[in-house]
């Protein structure tokens, strides 16, 4: 009995929370939109029983999902977004290891200091911390002063409400949840290995090669999953440092949202979305799972 | 039929393998071996023993080099290492946690070496199948190290480091993580993959047995500093000082003054008003000097009657008596307090045992029985 609360408890959360919500959102998508409110018909009516549910029913059909393969606006938002994450994902990926990498190098008592300044970010709100990038990779921003005053360039940088200013804000932002995973796997690496491995011929890059890289692995790929699945729904920072040629889908759904108030339209877009994330979430936590099994 | 005793630290006209120079090793200000010179020959199987942080495994990793001496000079076959990286040296190591790749499967693992040799593929395969089979893992090939057991992956950390054939194989305490069967199997397994591949091997080991077992020659160390290098045997019967007579073994150390009798013999005065101990001896002693005697367990007798014509015989009390199952200790107290252990055999049953608690008995042993020492 009590262990059947406890498991409970997880599930009427996801149900409550996760499955509840979604059903709405995927009959919204199914709805026609409507000048109402809410804005969309048909509304569930259980007084007039039986034939209610019926005609209910009836009026619900795909011709949104239609719509988005039709205007090419959603399908080339969806492959911008779908660039955007994985190379935002493979930059923070390249900055992440090197530094995870120190982390792990470094003594034993310099490592709780340092975790705690990757994280420490997290401490100012999210929104906060992209207004302030605004700030500095503005035309009049501290970054093209400095880069002035330093003499690199004579004219001002565009950077801000560009993909590139994109690019860093992502980079900047999921950078801890690619750094912290890869930093657990290397710090549990055995240095031992990587004498073996040079004691049987390896120079240290190949050791590194063979040894490091294998075993943070899976590391890599939790950071990898961690970073890309929210990068590719992102909508803030688009949209404060993209510029009007940044087409994200986060932002044309909060478009179709709250410009155009048709939310059957931007109901099926975030049902496709998650169609297309379920597969990065499936395979995240197989390896999730894979690299359990492999620890017993 | 002759056979020729291998004892190549005897010939003056064979040139050493290994060649340990007034090698100094300091991590700060800590130093973990002290001037020390020491050779190796080819086909040793040489023993470092002693307790932990006496510099054993400093040495072991200088040999590898993952460490470079502070002074002095380490040479291999005549070639001073002093630049030359872990890789570039014709050594392999076997770690003591084995250091197996956990990525790899055991054949991989086997494999890693020979590929970095750029070593041809169908070669390469033969090498890995030798040196599967030479460790009895042929069936373990596909495996991963943590599908397979402590001692199975002991012999691929084995098989691992002599797959390139070095001129030298280092082993940090290999066998610390077996149980003592399987321990006491391996070792007869390692002494014959040694003969067998004619490698010499280098162990740090702090388990006396192991040493004793294996080794050609075994090096005792304490401090940084090698106490003794010898056979195994002499360094149990002739150890040259009280610290190796300690380490090694269950011993008996009684301290008194010499007194010169004859040209080999001593008297050892131990205590006043009782005969003192005879022992014969090549190490000279003056009159009057410290000595200590140290004498083993099992060469000493113990009687219920004081033997006729022994040389050396004292009477005491059996206050402790531990029984071994082959074997019983007897703790017997003599005048003045000193405690002296003896041990026989029990070639009877227990029940039919002739001394107990409290019983009077007499302790005799010859003159060459124990060492008599400076130190």
């Amino acid at each position: 009995m009590r262990r059947l609360f406890l498991i409970s408890v997880p599930y009427l959360w996801l149900l409550a929370l996760f499955l509840i919500p979604f059903v709405i959102v995927l009959k919204i998508s199914l709805s026609d939109t409507a000048l109402a409110i809410p804005p969309y018909t048909p509304q569930l009516d259980l007084t007039t029983g039986w034939e209610g549910i019926k005609s209910f029913f009836g009026a619900l059909d795909f011709e949104n999902f239609v719509w988005l393969t039709e205007d090419d606006l959603y399908w080339k938002a969806y492959v911008s977004s779908l660039q955007i994450a994985v190379f935002s994902t493979l930059f923070a990926l390249l900055v992440g290891y090197p530094i995870a990498y120190g982390m792990a190098q470094a003594p034993e008592q310099w490592r709780a200091t340092l975790m705690m300044l990757i994280i420490l970010p997290f401490w100012t709100s999210f929104l906060i911390r992209v207004y302030a990038w605004m700030g500095i990779l503005s035309q009049e921003g501290l970054l093209n002063q400095f880069l002035m005053w330093l003499g690199v360039i004579n004219e001002p940088l565009i950077i801000l409400n560009t993909n590139k200013a994109v690019y860093i804000g992502i980079v900047y932002t999921y950078l801890p949840f690619m750094i912290l995973p890869i930093y657990s796997a290397l710090e549990k690496l055995d240095g031992s290995l990587l004498e073996a491995a040079e004691d049987l011929g390896c120079s240290r890059f190949t050791a590194f090669w063979l040894v490091t890289i294998p075993l943070s692995k899976n590391g890599i790929i939790a950071g990898c999953f961690l970073v890309f699945i929210p990068a590719i729904g992102e909508f803030v920072i688009p949209s404060l440092l993209g510029g009007s040629s940044t087409l994200m889908i986060g932002k044309v759904l909060w478009e179709e949202f709250f410009a155009n108030r048709d939310w059957p339209v931007a109901a099926a877009v975030a049902v496709v979305l998650l169609l297309i994330l379920i597969i990065p979430i499936i395979l995240f936590q197989r390896n999730e799972q894979k690299q359990r099994e492999a620890e017993q | 039929m002759t056979q020729t005793v291998f004892a190549p630290w005897e010939d003056p006209n064979e040139t050493p393998l290994i060649q340990f120079k007034g090698v100094t090793k300091r991590f700060g200000t800590f130093t973990a071996i002290d001037d020390l010179t020491q050779d190796i020959y080819t086909r040793e199987f040489f023993a470092l023993l002693g307790p932990s942080g006496c510099g054993k495994t400093t040495m072991m990793r200088m040999l590898a080099g993952f460490e470079t001496p502070t002074e002095g000079q380490i040479l291999i076959a005549g070639q001073d290492m002093a630049n030359v990286p872990p890789n570039e040296r014709a050594v392999n190591m076997m770690f003591q946690s084995y250091a197996l790749f956990p990525h790899l499967s055991i054949w991989e693992n086997i494999a890693f070496g020979l590929k970095r040799m750029k070593m041809p593929k169908d070669e390469m395969n033969a090498r890995v199948d030798e040196m599967l089979r030479l460790t009895r893992l042929s069936k373990f090939a596909k495996r991963k190290p943590h599908q397979i057991s402590g001692g199975q992956r002991q012999r691929v950390a084995l098989a691992r480091s002599l797959a390139r054939a070095p001129k030298l194989l280092l082993l940090d305490e290999p066998l610390g993580a077996l149980d003592k069967k399987l321990r006491e199997e391996t070792q007869f397994e390692l002494m014959d993959i040694q003969e067998k591949t004619g490698t010499t091997f280098v162990i740090v080991t702090h388990d006396q047995e192991e040493a004793m077992t294996v080794a050609s020659r075994v090096a005792v160390m304490d401090d940084g500093k090698i106490m003794q290098v010898s056979t195994p045997d002499k360094i149990y019967e002739e150890p040259n000082s009280v610290y190796v007579a300690d380490f090694i073994g269950d011993v008996n150390i009684i301290e008194g003054t010499a007194k010169k009798t004859s040209e080999d013999g001593y008297d050892i005065l131990w205590h006043d008003g009782q005969e003192p101990f005879h022992a014969k001896t090549t190490r000279q002693l003056s009159d009057g000097q410290k000595a200590f005697v140290a004498i083993r367990p099992e060469k000493i007798g113990i009687s219920p009657e004081k033997p006729e014509g022994a040389m050396n015989a004292v009477k005491g009390k059996i206050i402790d008596i531990g029984y071994l199952g082959n074997i019983s200790t007897y703790h017997v107290e003599l005048p003045g307090g000193v405690m002296i252990k003896a041990q026989q055999t029990n070639t009877r049953r227990l029940s039919r045992r002739t001394f107990t608690w409290e019983d009077e008995v007499w302790l005799s042993w010859t003159l060459t029985a124990g060492s008599v020492l400076e130190r």
